[in-house]
């Protein structure tokens, strides 16, 4: 077998057959290389496109870095469903079965500790996002025609009355700030008690994202499976508590933030 | 599928997640392994994402925590205008001073001056 090894994840041995018409990147169904107690969850990929130069090329290429993050993820969706996998990076790429089964014998320790830690949960994905005021407020309509300060006439009082409204605008912008940590301090807090750990992501870039509002919570849970449930729950009774904040979940993912050693 | 069975229906993930979601998780987070393959992530992620998004708008690369240029006088004006303001504030403080001695040598007798004078 030519090509090279493409690495997503490893995992417990698991039982449950892959979906058949799972494919990964370069479009090639993953299969298991099974080594002692652990199982790597490997895909053939073409060397001219993943030896080191290549490689380098296209992740400087977005669409080629989102279409193979979208595959990548896609495997590994695939085995949350059926195991608690751990997740590698994307991009982790062996010459041959042989030095995959090395890297698994090296490390077998370190996996067999991050995998019981793992086993039988989840991570949850949770942001907040604060939409801006005008959305926010009044509806559209109505708000662009007031929010137009009127021809005053010249009156003495213009001047002041300017600045009365924006000293009122810079304070309902504080308050909506306050109001929206105060929030996101409450939600985070309530779900940490239904999550065993938690991280905190850097607030998403809307470029990226496409999401609208600013994102000023971004947050990981790692929950157990047998919990989730009540987790999702708990998300979308919290949802629409305070107007003009907008709460996303994503999940259940691979417990991809909670992977590394220093947890 | 009996764990399958025991979660509730994917919220965003798949399909329907966006690609920051996916790219957050893939790229930055999950075990970092050292291939046969070796390509530095962390090099990629600051050419291109990183910088891709500082093109696309410095202020949402503040918000996602991407701010190393600011503190970099080759690359901010802002930390130009720190460094210059830091340096000034710096000449001030030496001028006062010597202002200072000035005005007391000045205020006092001339001695002092045809001291400087003779040296």
């Amino acid at each position: 077998m030519s090509g090279l090894r493409y690495v997503y994840a490893v995992c417990r041995p698991f039982g449950t057959p892959l979906p058949a018409q799972l494919t990964g990147v370069a479009g090639v169904p993953p299969k298991q290389l099974a080594h002692g107690e652990l199982v790597a969850v490997v895909g053939q990929v073409p060397e001219e496109d993943f030896a080191e130069e290549p490689l380098r090329a296209h992740l400087e290429d977005l669409d080629w870095l989102g279409a193979t993050a979208r595959a990548h993820q896609n495997v590994i969706d695939a085995l949350t469903v059926v195991t608690s996998p751990l997740p590698l990076r994307l991009a982790t790429v062996f010459l041959d079965d042989s030095g995959v089964r090395t890297m698994l014998q090296e490390r077998e320790e370190t996996f067999v500790r991050t995998l019981d830690r793992l086993e039988g949960r989840v991570e949850w994905g949770v942001k907040v996002y604060a939409e801006p005021p005008e959305t926010a407020g009044r509806p559209e309509g109505s708000g662009g025609a007031d929010a137009r300060p009127a021809p005053a006439a010249g009156t003495a009082g213009s001047g002041r009355d300017y600045l009365r409204r924006r000293r009122n605008q810079r304070k309902e912008s504080e308050e909506r700030w306050q109001r929206a940590e105060r929030f996101a301090s409450r939600l985070h807090a309530s779900l940490s008690g239904y999550a065993e750990d938690t991280r905190m992501h850097a607030p998403q870039n809307s470029a990226l994202s496409g999401a609208s509002g600013r994102n000023i919570l971004n947050a990981a849970y790692l929950v157990p499976r047998t919990g989730s449930e009540a987790f999702v729950e708990l998300v979308d009774r919290t949802k629409d508590d305070e107007p003009g904040l907008r709460v996303e979940l994503t999940g259940p993912w691979a417990a991809y933030s909670f992977s590394g050693e220093d947890t | 599928m009996t764990t399958a069975q025991r979660l509730p229906d994917p919220y965003g993930s798949g399909g329907g997640a966006n690609l920051a979601d996916i790219l957050e998780r893939v790229l930055d987070k999950g075990i970092v392994i050292a291939g046969d393959i070796r390509i530095n992530l962390l090099d990629i992620e600051l050419l291109t994402i990183k910088l891709r998004l500082i093109v696309a708008s410095v202020d949402k690369a503040k918000e996602m925590g991407i701010d190393w240029w600011e503190t970099d006088p080759q690359l901010s004006s802002r930390a130009g205008r720190d460094e210059l303001a830091r340096e000034n504030a710096e000449l001030r403080a030496h001028v006062a001073e010597l202002e200072g001695s000035r005005a007391a040598v000045s205020a006092g007798e001339r001695e002092p001056a045809q001291e400087e004078a003779r040296e």
